[in-house]
């Protein structure tokens, strides 16, 4: 049996009625892997198999000794290889942690275990998050299982691609500009970006510390909210983490969107945006008003501000979190240093990327004496201004609807040589990250067969209204869970 | 030294706060572990993890700073100074900049029980302390020690104001009991807990322009501190004098040859890039919370010395000498709830009681002999119970043994004969055996009578009650 | 306004990064045309926009003084990862102690 094709949800109800095993759920992906992982590449580290299905096999232990599981229970999965599991590697795609192994283990993957979930693999990403088609891997380039001469975008282009093609039920991706929004609009899931404050950052690598979320990325809104369910939650220790009440968030699936209001900001659709991605969102949008809800344009003027503000934020941040792999205490280590000063920058030069060196830079730039007020300033008063855009939409509409991504999947190496290009492809979800406000990505239609994603906004922690709109919509759309054909090269 | 230069100093006070635990992780905040057991994720700055603000060290500073007369910030946060060391794990240290806990204080410095003068606090703040670095002896290779890193660190500044290196020592001996009194950092410079940094420049007397200012590190005690500056001063003078430039350098002190060098590599810019740490939120500091550690706030030395002055008439030098320690002082009113002469007090602690304890090299009131004690002691010495050459020996018993004193003097039989039947049998016993004195004593010669005391205390190995004996002598003999 | 060869130079011995000749010259230019782009920042009115350091309402988020000893389990762990190291202490190349 293809198990590999049920969503998580569908998986956990046939574990829950013993219509199937965990380790055949399990051995069923593994299969999947076997056949497509070398074309996907989708993975930086693939557990041993063995060992995948010995944890598979506990699982189905306890349940055949009538312990009462998670719902998620038994069901493998992937993380995103910035978040930390102890004990196995997590080297965030980049040179500087090859073979690192952290002695502790992620808020997000502590809550995992504690549900029962199957670890399969640690999925690529662009090194350390940075950038939009997991080209910066230091590893390889993930492809997109709709086309595999196309990127699966990024940063969480390994996770996204690894649920498109049936290699994992769902995984963990962050989200610092859209990362994990583009890949999966790019991909054809289903990507959440958390409200900042939601889902603990303890454990997750840093890269933007006040933009950086971690978010799930599964075939439809159900599983979306149902990894929701045991990820979201306060944690003392990330002081950033909200504490409020934990909510149910599959309750909202179902419920009736008639009479809820959403805004068509204009100044998403302009810059950039291809016509034909336009055209999809805007038909999908138009089907809303069949559910009996109110659509109307808006204006967020601020919004051209996002992007030169986002990445003075970023930079600056990125350039102090990534201060610390100085081969000191872990990572790789430049040979032959004579002195500290050379044992730093031999390692920092020889361990990280092009582009991680290059937002270093402009990070750096940004903060240092003389240029502080003239950029990195300048862009916490823009983030200010950007935020009260949504406050003010948000007084008068339930939900912000745009295009996830001004593209679909481009080809490989198609914008490596212009940074500025690939920034501009995050220049529809950047701005969810700086105002702080939750964001999801799903399918909407495609465009010369590649998914074409459809990006919902709304109000800070109203993640489950989130899930109750998408839902409906999602069956309006009839696109949750499309597994794409992947071209399985065969042999030679 | 002439009077053609004034001198400006300015002094930086690194202190560890008493915390239980580290200032954004759950480690014990101890000294002297092997190294690197004292870590954990946070502290040793492993990627992914996250500080926690301990609110203890808040408090701490808060008390501190109001101790200083210091403004609390209502708006503070923390920022991150960006540098590249080995000690600092996250080539980051958690500071604060332009919002610290607390600024514009003063502290008064105090010399011989007076008031010289009044110094001006220009801010304190909060931040992590760093981890610690040894070096091979053959120069191949350094090696660190993370224990240290995350223990909660105040830093005191103080504006421009100290005008010699005496004053710039006193200053920190003030800053010291107000630390101690206050019950928020140990002070232990050995230890490291106590750093203190130096900014000196010197100007011509009526000058409004300050000279280069000259950073002086590595001074490692409160002697050292005003050494390296009186150098300091020696040697920017002598350059001025001569017509040549002082530089704005950072220099360091040489304990043993008695000099201040220039450190190499400091000249590179000191671009911190300070921004907003975006992994702890900004603090709101209430006035419900500085009210409540406001009434925590001890009496601090200087108050309590001129109380003392007046409340129980001491001389200046011996409130001063009794307030400089809070355990001296401590020990001190908690005697007189057992005994009310505070002069008897105030010379028994000073006398014998300080001379015992430096001998013994401990802290008053953390050894064994304690306040109820030296209360007993002098009342025994009062009721006539023991001699003051007694009292000296017990007191000594008592120190080693923390034995109460009524008990040395039982166990010991130390007790004086107050009793005067048994003293009567006693003095009869004596008449009997010294006929010729008695006849002395009789015939008008007075001395006599101080040679049968003597004989009677000696029956007694001196446990008579000597008032007492004479007494009675005088009873039998003139009787 | 531009960025000079210099200046990146500068930036690079901040961020302790060793760049190649080729590498200083491609980062140059990516910089200027970042930096054209971010311009755009300079055209808004931000003269009494109050900055925004974090998005959240959060204040006072503290943790109570309780300590709990984590390092000795954790020891062996952390010293597997470290690029060199020697009884316990993680070793480096030598720092002279006026080297900061
Ligand atoms: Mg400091
Ligand atoms: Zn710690």
């Amino acid at each position: 049996m293809d198990y590999y094709k049920m969503s998580a949800a569908e998986a956990a109800g046939a574990l829950q009625n013993k219509e199937v095993t965990s380790q055949e759920l399990t051995a069923s992906v593994l299969r999947r892997i076997g056949e497509v992982e070398e074309e996907i590449q989708g993975f930086i580290t693939l557990l041993d198999e063995n060992e995948t299905l010995l944890e598979a096999e506990k699982i189905d232990k306890a349940r055949a000794s009538g312990e009462s599981l998670s719902l998620l229970a038994g069901v493998p999965m992937a993380l995103k290889d910035n978040l930390c599991t102890r004990g196995i590697p997590t080297t965030c795609a980049s040179k500087i942690l090859r073979k690192y192994r952290p002695p502790y283990d992620a808020h997000v993957v502590e809550k995992l275990k504690e549900t029962g979930t199957v670890l399969v693999g640690k999925a690529n990403l662009d090194e350390f998050a940075m950038g939009s088609s997991t080209e910066n891997s230091a590893y390889y380039t993930t492809r997109n299982p709709w086309d595999t001469t196309r990127v699966p975008g990024g940063s969480s282009g390994g996770s996204a691609a690894l649920v498109a093609a049936g290699e994992v039920f769902f995984a963990l991706g962050s989200d610092t500009g859209g990362s994990v929004r583009q890949p999966a609009s790019l991909c054809g899931v289903v990507g959440l970006k958390p409200t900042y404050g939601l889902v603990s950052r303890y454990g997750l690598i840093a890269f933007a510390s006040s933009l950086d979320q971690i978010g799930p990325l599964t075939r439809d809104i159900r599983d979306c909210a149902l990894v929701m369910d045991v990820i979201a939650g306060h944690d003392p220790r990330d002081s950033t983490s909200v504490p409020r009440e934990k909510e149910n968030y599959t309750d909202y699936l179902g419920r009736d969107v008639k009479g809820l209001k959403v805004a068509l900001p204009r100044d998403y659709f302009e810059e950039g945006i291809n016509a034909e991605v336009k055209k999809v969102v805007m038909e999908a949008v138009r089907k809303c008003s069949g559910l009996g809800m109110e659509i109307e344009e808006v204006s967020m003027p601020y919004t051209s501000c996002a992007l030169p503000a986002y990445y003075l934020v970023a930079t600056a941040e990125a350039s102090s979190n990534l201060a610390r792999y100085d081969g000191v205490q872990y990572g790789y280590r430049a040979a032959e240093a004579k002195n500290l000063l050379s044992l730093y920058k031999k390692t920092r030069n020889e361990g990280f990327g092009p582009e991680v060196k290059r937002r270093i830079m402009l990070g750096t730039y940004s903060l240092s004496s003389g240029y502080y007020d003239a950029y990195y300033l300048q862009s916490l008063k823009a983030r200010t201004l950007i935020r009260e855009d949504f406050q003010k939409v948000f007084e008068n509409y339930d939900f912000i609807v745009t295009p996830t991504s001004p593209t679909v999947a481009f080809k490989a190496g198609e914008k490596t040589d212009d940074p500025l290009t690939m920034y501009l492809s995050d220049i529809c979800t950047i701005t969810a990250n700086l105002a702080g406000v939750p964001a999801i990505s799903i399918p909407c239609g495609f465009v010369d067969g590649m998914p074409v994603g459809l990006q919902v906004l709304g109000r800070p922690f109203d993640e489950g209204r989130i899930f109750q709109f998408c839902y409906a919509l999602e069956s309006l759309l009839g696109v949750r869970n499309q597994l794409p054909e992947v071209n399985v090269k065969r042999g030679g | 030294m002439s009077h053609e230069y004034e001198i400006i100093i300015g002094l930086e006070v690194h202190a560890e706060l008493q915390t239980k635990s580290k200032i954004f992780c759950s480690c014990p905040n101890s000294f002297g572990q092997k190294p690197n057991t004292n870590v954990c994720p946070v502290c040793l700055g492993l990627p992914g993890s996250l500080p926690v603000f301990n609110e203890s060290a808040l408090d701490l500073a808060l008390k501190a700073a109001l101790a200083l007369n210091c403004e609390i910030s209502t708006f503070s946060r923390f920022d991150r100074k960006n540098y590249f060391y080995p000690d600092l794990p996250k080539a980051y240290q958690i500071s604060q900049y332009d919002f610290p806990v607390a600024r514009n204080g003063y502290l008064d410095v105090v010399k011989e029980g007076e008031t010289i003068r009044r110094i001006r606090i220009d801010r304190l703040h909060l931040e992590e302390d760093a981890g610690k670095l040894q070096h091979d002896p053959s120069g191949s290779s350094s090696y660190v020690d993370f224990n240290r890193c995350g223990v909660p660190l105040m830093e005191i500044v103080s504006a421009p104001d100290l005008r010699s290196p005496e004053e710039a020592r006193l200053y920190l001996e003030s800053l010291k009991r107000i630390l101690l009194y206050t019950g928020t950092s140990d002070c232990k410079m050995e230890e490291g807990s106590l750093r203190c940094d130096a900014n000196i420049s010197l100007r011509p007397v009526g000058s409004k322009e300050f000279g280069a200012k000259v950073e002086i590190k590595n001074m490692n005690s409160f002697k050292a501190v005003q050494k390296g500056l009186e150098y300091e001063v020696y040697r920017q003078e002598k350059l001025l004098r001569e017509g040549e430039r002082v530089y704005q350098e950072t220099r360091r002190w040489f304990e043993e040859q008695g000099i201040t060098l220039e450190m190499r590599g400091k000249e590179e810019e000191k671009d911190y890039r300070y921004f907003p740490e975006p992994d702890l939120p900004p603090l709101n500091i209430t006035a419900e919370r500085v009210r409540k550690i406001r009434e925590l706030l001890p009496e601090l030395p200087v108050q309590r010395a001129s109380r003392y002055i007046e409340e129980y008439q001491l001389t200046p030098y011996q409130a001063e000498v009794i307030t400089s320690s809070q355990g001296l002082a401590d020990f001190f009113e908690e005697t007189l709830k057992g005994y009310r002469d505070a002069q008897k007090v105030s010379n028994w602690l000073l006398g014998d009681v300080l001379k015992l304890v430096n001998e013994q090299g401990g802290e008053i009131g953390v050894l064994s002999f304690q306040p109820v004690h030296l209360a007993e002691l002098l009342s025994l010495l009062d009721e006539g119970v023991i001699s003051g050459r007694t009292a000296k020996e017990v007191l000594e018993e008592t120190f080693q043994t923390g034995k109460a004193p009524r008990e040395v003097v039982q166990a010991k039989g130390l007790v004086q004969i107050s009793d005067e039947k048994s003293l009567l049998n006693v003095i009869d016993k004596v008449l009997a055996e010294n006929k010729g004195a008695v006849e002395d004593y009789t015939s008008g010669n007075k001395k006599a009578l101080a040679f049968l005391v003597g004989s009677t205390m000696k029956h007694t190995k001196g446990q008579a009650n000597p008032q007492l004996v004479q007494q009675l002598l005088r009873q039998r003999l003139d009787g | 306004m531009s960025v000079s060869r210099k200046e990146v130079e500068y930036v690079a011995s901040l961020a302790r990064l060793d760049l190649l000749p080729e590498e200083k010259e491609s980062i140059t230019q990516q910089f200027n045309v970042i930096l054209d782009y971010i311009q755009r920042l300079k055209e808004l009115n931000l003269s009494g926009v109050e900055p925004t350091t974090h998005v959240q309402q959060l204040k006072n988020v503290f943790r109570e003084d309780r300590s709990e000893e984590k390092g000795r389990e954790l020891l062996p762990e952390v010293l597997e990862e470290a690029p060199d190291s020697a009884r316990g202490l993680f070793k480096v190349p030598p720092v002279i102690e006026e080297e900061s």
